[in-house]
């Protein structure tokens, strides 16, 4: 149970330590510090580095669940310290380490390079066919709220990496594209302004792409920001399947452009009504 | 620095990524379960063949181990490898069933305390979990107690 209390509450830390200029392998270092209410790993790391460990590495930034820099191992599970309170845990040992999966820089700093790969490996942008569009727009995207939220779920993803800290076959398989790029390249295959479905199936419909999930589920439950990776894989697979036996989504080859004529008349339509005072 | 000194550690899991669950959720447990059961069929399937190709040594050899087979040790291992096929199976079906986009909701906006499709589908897996349950259970009834 955590302590509701405002009196600071002795807690250990046990700390992944790894230096590759000193060290051939990681070891744990403990130290003990008082900690009060509501504050977090991170909170508590910075306070061990101004009292305690001035050596201590990690990478953080916005503290507020935005910037997804500060992915730690935190009591066996990936979590973002900015947003993991000590006290809530509920144990008087708090084990940190780097995130797992990835290669580990220096102390808590995760390499998390084979994410930004990935990411960048499922074309994870509107692809849009019509170049002469592209090069002189004649007017813009229709978008309904309901073809936006096929979608708007996934965009939510900071790429902070826990979820492929958290992936089983990850573990065991490094080229699995993994449960961020994979819902990533559902994102943009929802989008009905996309039209690179074929484009990008070259890059996902491959022997360690989406197949090799098997629903474990451990990469939504880490995600701080619940964007659903392993949703996102399944929706992806039906996706797949249903393109491959000519049921998929019938897109129009360009997507949809309005004129802009059409566009201020659409403005004019939905204007609201005069002023009445 | 030296330069044969790697300069970061390698932090893959690697096996123990995928046996120990530790505190993920149920699913994470069956995700476990679909593999090691997987892995013991195709061993199976390896052992099978192995074994029926004994019937080519002779009749007395074919006989000898059918005797074998009979014994209450390989009861065991026969009764393990059908509850292994069982739970393989109905736990495929149920990825089937993900994997096509079923019992797992719609997509929504992410708002705290946020709802994931591992929940929404839950009462599914329960429900086949059970089945598979019950499935073992009345297949081990019969085998041991025909």
């Amino acid at each position: 149970m955590s302590d509701k209390t405002n009196t600071p509450r002795e807690i250990t830390f046990r700390v992944r330590r790894f230096d590759p200029d000193t060290d051939s392998a990681p070891h744990w270092s403990e130290y003990r510090q008082h900690v009060h209410d509501g504050m977090t790993v991170l909170e508590a790391l910075h306070q061990l580095k101004a009292e305690q460990e001035p050596t201590l590495s990690w990478r953080s930034s916005c503290r507020m669940g935005v910037c997804g820099s500060c992915g730690m191992f935190i009591n066996e599970l990936p979590q973002l310290a900015c947003q993991t309170q000590v006290l809530h845990l509920g144990t008087d040992v708090v084990s940190i380490a780097p995130l797992p999966n990835y290669d580990n820089v220096k102390d808590l700093v995760p390499d998390l390079a084979p994410l930004i790969e990935k990411h960048a490996a499922i074309k994870p942008y509107i692809i849009y066919t019509d170049q002469i569009e592209i090069d002189s727009p004649t007017g813009e995207f229709l978008q309904t709220p309901e073809e936006r939220e096929a979608f708007s779920q996934f965009t939510h993803c900071i790429k902070c990496g826990l979820c492929l800290a958290a992936c089983p076959t990850v573990a065991t398989d490094p080229l699995f594209l993994g449960p961020q790029a994979l819902a990533q390249a559902y994102r943009y295959t929802a989008d009905n302004r996309d039209c690179g479905m074929k484009e990008r199936i070259e890059a996902i419909d491959i022997f360690h792409g989406p197949y090799q999930c098997h629903f474990a589920g451990a990469c939504s439950q880490a995600c701080p920001k619940g964007v659903d990776p392993a949703f996102g894989i399944q929706l992806l697979k039906r996706a797949l399947v249903l393109d491959s036996i000519g049921f998929g989504k019938k897109k129009s080859l360009l997507a949809k452009v309005m004129p802009l004529a059409d566009v201020v008349k659409a403005i004019e339509e939905f204007a609201p009504p005069p002023r009445t005072v | 620095m030296n330069s044969n000194k790697p300069t970061a550690y390698n932090n893959r899991l690697g096996v123990k990524g995928w046996v120990y669950a530790g505190r993920y959720t149920f699913e994470r447990y069956l995700y476990l379960g679909h593999r090691l059961s997987g892995l013991g069929l195709i061993a199976y399937m390896v052992l099978h063949i192995v074994e029926t190709a004994n019937r080519m040594r002779g009749e007395e050899a074919w006989a000898a181990l059918m005797t074998l087979f009979a014994s209450p040790l390989f009861r065991v291992i026969e009764y393990l490898l059908f509850a292994a096929a069982v739970f393989h199976a109905m736990n495929g079906v149920r990825l089937l069933l993900t994997e096509l986009g079923f019992f797992l909701g719609k997509p929504r906006e992410p708002v705290y305390p946020y709802s994931s499709s591992i929940k929404r589908h839950r009462p599914l897996t329960y429900i086949i979990m059970a089945l598979a349950g019950l499935i073992i259970i009345l297949g081990g009834s019969s085998l041991f107690f025909p």
